[in-house]
């Protein structure tokens, strides 16, 4: 079996020009292999085409140019078998209780609803949410619809996940935890997560390596390996090499965040 | 939901006695009381007479109803998703939406003639445009991570549709049924009133023109009955469906 889980390759993406403004060049052309299993974090400046690279990666998007390959296979502009989403904007279905929120899918890929009802069970027990399988999103806060979208991209038992700052709109000590359950259902899954954030911490915590993005259009100006053990949790936010980390994370970004801004270097 | 019982109570005896305390002042010619009101919708609800006026009313109603509804839908989903159809669209609408419909009326007339079909038209103009514009802005204002979402999990447009977006959609076009049905109502009575030989809103005409209070109160109470009771559904759905599990 091939380490590489998806590859992209020279891949790069222009949005046209439209309604009297100049197309922009978002994204490359970059290259990038995401190991099978691995914790990849994605850092980088405002706007510097994060997730734009998620979307290409999931097929939410062609490249404009290069080749983006999940399991040796083309990702062509549609989302392969295989790949789960989670977005930073709450997208649990606001009509739906929690528990029909987790079985959508499921049930969509017709499977059986003795199936269904056992991996839909599983994935509340893992999330914590056995408690809330009969409330509505509304009844939840923004963590737990957030857990809720979690669990409907885990029960579908993608082996790639993908997710678009989740945590962006929780607070601190709820992003830490959330990282943590994070960490736990990615050694649980056996899959190869993608994360994008603009949280150097989070990205220095769960990550096995940090991709660092440049300023618009997007390119990885490093990627660094964290040396972290498979089983970790937020606790490493007390070592001394994570704050160095962070720190190296910091020395690389500063400058192309300062571009982002459109200021020059002091 | 004791509370709110509790106040369309008492809201109801208010109206009640203020309706006999103006009697009291306006004297039988001028009002008929909520007493003699309700002996005559009685003695109505009896007589074949006024169930064929209500039955002309109810078919023009259903009828009008299922245009606007109907109509308004397809509009409003259509101009919603063609983003640029809708931008062109909404303000002819709110224009049209706050023009006095009755200056149509006699167009109307001309083109369908007296009869059915022209208290039917009139009842669709009327009711047709708030569930386009609700339908519309509904369709707008859906978030695009529900589309990305379901693209995630691989459903076809059609599937998309059904179990995604109209289920996301759903709480606005029922806000706008809802305000369509009680202006479909009215565009029928009204066309009823002015040029109809039979119909609710001809037998409140007729009694207008005969100084027959007690008819015309009896036909408003049946109506206001009707109407109410019918809003208070679609609102406890609409509520339903803006606050599920609020």
């Amino acid at each position: 079996m091939s380490q590489v889980h998806a590859r992209l390759m020279g891949v790069s993406r222009v949005y046209p020009a439209a309604a009297g403004q100049a197309a922009v060049h978002a994204l490359g052309p970059l290259d990038l292999d995401l190991r099978r299993g691995e914790f990849f974090g994605v850092v980088g400046p405002s706007g510097c085409g994060k997730s734009t690279l998620l979307d290409v990666v999931a097929g939410l998007a062609a490249p404009s140019e290069g080749r983006v390959t999940f399991e040796q296979r083309d990702v062509a502009g549609e989302v392969p078998d295989g790949i789960g989403v989670v977005f930073q904007e709450d997208a649990s279905f606001g009509w739906l209780t929690v528990w029909d929120n987790v079985a959508f899918g499921l049930r969509r890929a017709g499977r059986e609803a003795a199936e269904v009802q056992r991996r839909v069970d599983e994935a509340l027990r893992f999330m914590g949410l056995v408690d809330f399988a009969r409330a509505y999103p509304a009844q939840l806060s923004g963590g737990m619809r957030q857990r809720v979208c979690i669990a409907r991209t885990l029960v579908m038992e993608p082996r790639l996940i993908l997710l678009d700052e989740p945590f962006g709109a929780l607070d601190a000590q709820t992003r830490l935890l959330m990282g943590d359950e994070l960490l736990r259902l990615w050694r649980a899954s056996g899959a190869t997560v993608m994360l994008i954030t603009h949280a150097l911490d989070e990205a220095a915590m769960l990550s096995d390596r940090v991709g660092v993005m440049s300023a618009r259009p997007g390119r990885f100006i490093d990627i660094i390996d964290t040396g972290w053990a498979r089983e970790r949790d937020s606790r490493i936010a007390a070592e001394p090499s994570f704050g160095a980390l962070t720190a190296r994370l910091w020395s690389l970004l500063r400058d192309e965040s300062l571009k982002a801004l459109g200021h020059q270097r002091p | 939901m004791k509370r709110r019982a509790l106040d369309m109570l008492l809201v109801s005896v208010a109206l009640v006695v203020l309706w006999q305390a103006l009697h009291w002042r306006v004297g039988e010619e001028g009002l008929a009381s909520p007493a003699a009101t309700l002996r005559q919708i009685g003695e109505e609800l009896e007589s074949p007479r006024f169930w064929r006026h209500v039955a002309e009313t109810a078919i023009a109603f259903g009828w009008a109803l299922l245009y606007s509804a109907g109509g308004g839908l397809v509009l409003g989903l259509w101009f919603g998703f063609r983003r640029l159809a809708g931008e062109v669209a909404e303000p002819v609408l709110t224009a049209f939406a706050s023009l006095p419909k009755v200056t149509l009326y006699p167009i109307m007339l001309l083109v369908f003639g007296l009869g059915l079909p022209a208290k039917v038209a009139f009842g669709a103009i009327h009711g047709i445009v708030p569930v386009v514009l609700f339908s519309m802005a509904a369709v707008r204002n859906l978030a695009p991570v529900l589309t990305r979402t379901a693209r995630v999990l691989r459903l076809d447009a059609r599937t998309t549709a059904l179990t995604v977006l109209l289920p996301a959609a759903l709480p606005e076009i029922v806000s706008g049924l809802r305000i369509g049905f009680s202006l479909t109502l009215l565009g029928v009575l009204i066309g009823e009133m002015f040029a109809a030989k039979r119909g609710l809103g001809f037998l409140i005409m007729n009694a207008i023109g005969l100084n027959d209070s007690g008819t015309i109160m009896t036909v408003a109470t049946l109506l206001f009955a009707f109407a109410a009771l019918a809003n208070a559904a679609l609102l406890a759905l609409d509520r339903h469906l803006h606050h599920r599990g609020d």
